[in-house]
């Protein structure tokens, strides 16, 4: 069912745009009726002394744009803020081909993000051509290890991973929590609870920037590519866009144009007639989860190596339950997880900016988002609002009961 | 997947399977905790160490107890274990299947056990204060583990217990502190329940989205809107109100005469309201379930929709307001949270219960009773890791906060292959 049907014939430049537009059109229509009710929401809370309700709104929304857009550093904050949802996003959009639903990515993100910063610190003297990929390495490994065993779980035991994952989150958490607040992993001379910094050679560098003071980052010196003084490119961007970039694209080729990949949405369609067909529905599972648990925790890995440096026990912001939204949101086609991740960081930066042009709290997007998911995953809403029908062989099914 | 596909019910003592089998993990498993946690103990307290465990008189100053129970710590130890060890042996060799259940309940329990009498080896502690806030804690496990049981037993998922309980959470206490009411805000609780329910059936039931998402949607939104309620509106108003919030947790109601009885007093007759309408939910609801005209029908639409259907049994209106109905509980589960245990809303209070009390539902095998059981296991890994916080206890506190969801992974692996849903859960029903 979760299977798309290819036409085996090459489509023509109109047939393509035609299906693009198919594809996009729920989802953008889905985020357009979230911002219309946000915009009523906006219009009943909006504050006295800034104009009339209307002026409100679009200097809302104008601000969102501006915050998100509207200049050279608010796009690089946008362009950050989305590459753990990239990342992440694809972690559970590589689960949903296997017709598994990994709710787990935020304790994957979790587990990523500790063993790349320990890695990070505790190693010196490398050169950063060996450091930063083992740092990477390493929070790839721990969270694919971490995401495989409900893999392993579900397909052994029938013990459903929505349920497990959750509850790996919280250990996860609690994990986390031991090791930077009371366990070896805490930096005994911060006051707040945060690992040491990573080595320079261990960090995700920034594209441009001027050089971060050592005083402020507990010795170490952070070099970004292109070193600069100009406060106009003062900006955050770093490599792990690159990579995140580069992930869509593996996971692209590894879904559509492998063996493996075949096997995947094989058993995600039908696991009767992948099993029938000599395929280990085991091996796929494990697979498929340690692979979303290893870009989940790439996810970390980059927040860890590439912005914060450390790791704080206040680490993520959510990016991994976020990622189930971006997921739906690109309809489990991986190359739509870059737009959808953009506007979702989109959102994000540009808040701060529409709190400070109308006084409309900053919080208001937190339901924006919140209503998006819900258009986008029941789209039968947005369908019957909009009137347009459904397509043959779109739905994904995952409710297939908790012991089978 | 494969392993689990259900094999015909095999006694003991009929033919023994080969190969890597359930009962075979599973009794390896359990010798394997039962020495670790021998070796443990005889390694790590002293032989001569004592662990009294107090039986009080309701009522009495705690150092005057009705019993006191000295327990040589390694002794009593060896031997449960030692048993346990052996039980062990008898499953893996036997493969008795319809124990096998009764057997990792067993090795989860005394596992708790050996923990507490370890933890207050050299000490003392209040044994029945420890199985009343079992009960206690039992109550936002059974009624989400009820809530979802009355769902799946008429055939919808429903794993937006989590969120539901949180949204209830978020406007009982809103309604609570606005009109200085506590009765009110878990009207409102009630209230909100129904409506978040009332969503994901018009979601699962009327749209056919998929259960498992709509669900999902629901715990989303749940964290997302609360937390915006939190931040924007509960934490200023209680600033800007200071001191002068009137209303208060709900309170405690032993009764009369019942509640002074020594041992089952405080466990079962001094509790605060929530948790009393758990206990009598149990029973109301596996009468309701197995001997009322609306259980028969909810168990043949969960089972059978198309045979249902045919003798006239409007299959979705049944669904809808079956969900609808559970979120009546699932709003006294959130009530509990912010109204009862403690008068306060925290972002994300409900931490995993909701997602709890669907693996209790499961371990009771779709039966209130049961599932009341499998919420006793759980929330006896809950009221250990609290109480042995107080005593000088070798591991850190995270370590044991992850016991419920530990205990909860073991269960769901150990068990749930045993377990058979509902025929019908999960699938939207299309006449025709």
């Amino acid at each position: 069912m979760a299977v798309q049907v290819d036409v085996p014939l090459a489509p023509t430049r109109r047939h393509r745009a035609a299906a693009l537009f198919r594809a996009a059109l729920v989802p953008a229509l889905a985020i357009l009726t979230a911002l219309v009710i946000g915009a009523i929401i906006i219009w009943f809370s909006a504050p006295s002394n800034r104009g009339t309700r209307l002026e409100v709104v679009v200097a809302a929304y104008r601000g969102l744009f501006a915050g998100a857009f509207g200049s050279r550093v608010a796009i690089a904050n946008t362009l950050v803020e989305a590459t753990p949802y990239i990342l992440a996003g694809l972690a559970v959009t590589v689960a949903f081909k296997c017709g598994l639903f990994n709710i787990g990515a935020e304790g994957q993100l979790f587990m990523g993000a500790l063993a790349s910063t320990t890695v990070g610190f505790t190693i010196t003297g490398l050169p950063a051509i060996i450091h930063l990929p083992l740092a990477l390495i390493a929070g790839a490994v721990a969270a694919g290890l971490w995401g495989a065993i409900p893999g392993y779980l579900r397909a052994r035991t029938g013990a459903h991973e929505v349920i497990t994952t959750i509850m790996f989150n919280f250990i996860a958490f609690r994990l986390v929590d031991y090791f930077i607040v009371s366990g070896p992993l805490r930096d005994r001379r911060a006051s707040l609870p945060r690992t040491p910094f990573i080595q320079a050679n261990a960090q995700l560098p920034r594209f441009v920037g001027p050089l971060e003071p050592a005083n402020l980052t507990g010795g170490q010196e952070y070099r970004p590519l292109i070193v600069t003084t100009d406060p106009g490119w003062n900006i955050r961007l770093h490599l792990g866009f690159l990579i995140a970039l580069l992930a869509v694209w593996i996971i692209w080729w590894l879904l559509n144009r492998t063996t493996t990949g075949f096997e995947i949405r094989t058993v995600g369609a039908n696991p009767e007639a992948a099993r029938y067909a000599g395929m280990s529905i085991t091996k796929n599972f494990v697979l498929t989860m340690a692979l979303s648990g290893a870009l989940a925790g790439l996810a970390g890995a980059g927040q860890a190596l590439g912005l914060e440096r450390n790791m704080k026990s206040l680490f993520s912001s959510g990016y991994g339950f976020d990622s189930i939204a971006i997921a739906l949101l690109a309809r489990s086609n991986p190359i739509a997880i870059i737009p959808a991740a953009i506007f979702w960081g989109a959102l994000n930066t540009g808040k701060g900016e529409m709190q400070a042009l109308t006084g409309i709290s900053s919080d208001l997007i937190r339901i924006i988002q919140a209503l998006v998911i819900m258009f986008v995953a029941a789209d039968q809403i947005v369908r019957w609002i909009f009137r347009i029908r459904q397509a043959h062989g779109e739905q994904m099914v995952f409710s297939r009961g908790w012991g089978k | 997947m494969q392993g689990t596909v259900t094999q015909p019910h095999v006694s003991s003592g009929g033919n023994i399977r080969r190969g890597i089998t359930r009962a075979r993990i599973v009794g390896t498993i359990g010798i394997i905790v039962a020495t670790l946690l021998i070796f443990a103990i005889t390694s790590r307290v002293g032989a001569d160490k004592v662990s009294v465990l107090n039986i009080p008189q309701p009522g009495a100053p705690q150092n005057q107890p009705l019993f006191r129970i000295p327990l040589p710590t390694v002794a009593t130890v060896v031997v449960i274990q030692g048993l346990l060890g052996v039980a062990g042996l008898y499953v893996a060799l036997r493969q008795p299947l319809r124990w096998i259940a009764a057997y990792v309940s067993a090795v989860i329990g005394f596992a708790f056990f050996t923990i507490l009498l370890w933890a207050v080896a050299g000490s003392s502690v209040d044994l029945v204060d420890v199985l009343a806030r079992v009960v206690r804690l039992a109550t936002p496990i059974t009624l989400g583990a009820l809530a979802g049981l009355i769902c799946e037993r008429s055939g919808v998922v429903n794993i937006g217990i989590e969120g539901t309980m949180l949204f209830s959470a978020a406007f009982g206490y809103i309604a609570a502190i606005l009109t200085g009411n506590t009765w009110l805000g878990v009207l409102a609780a009630l209230l909100t329940g129904c409506l978040v329910s009332a969503l994901h059936a018009l979601l699962s039931v009327n749209f056919k989205v998929d259960q498992i998402i709509s669900g999902t949607v629901i715990n989303l939104l749940a964290v997302g809107v609360t937390g915006y309620l939190r931040g924007g509106f509960i934490s200023p108003y209680e600033q800007s109100s200071g001191a002068t919030l009137t209303a208060q947790a709900l309170p405690g109601l032993p009764i009369p005469g019942l509640a002074q009885i020594p041992v089952i007093g405080p466990i079962l007759f001094n509790h605060q309201p929530i948790t009393y309408l758990m206990l009598i939910l149990v029973f109301v609801i596996n009468l309701l379930l197995f001997r009322t005209v609306w259980g028969l029908r909810t168990r043949a639409v969960g089972e059978q929709p198309k045979a249902a259907d045919t003798v006239g049994i409007p299959v979705n209106r049944l669904r809808f307001w079956n969900v609808v109905a559970s979120g009546l509980i699932s709003g006294l589960a959130g009530a509990w949270f912010s109204l009862e245990s403690t008068f306060r809303f925290d972002d994300v209070m409900t931490s995993g219960r909701g997602f709890i009390a669907l693996a209790a539902m499961i371990f009771g095998k779709w039966t209130p009773l049961g599932a009341f059981g499998g919420a006793l296991l759980f929330s006896s890994a809950d009221a250990l890791q609290i109480k042995i916080q107080g005593f000088n206890f070798g591991l850190p506190r995270q370590f044991l906060q992850m016991l419920p969801y530990l205990v909860t992974l073991v269960v769901l692996a150990g068990i749930i292959g045993r377990a058979r849903p509902p025929a019908a859960v999960g699938k939207p029903y299309e006449k025709g």
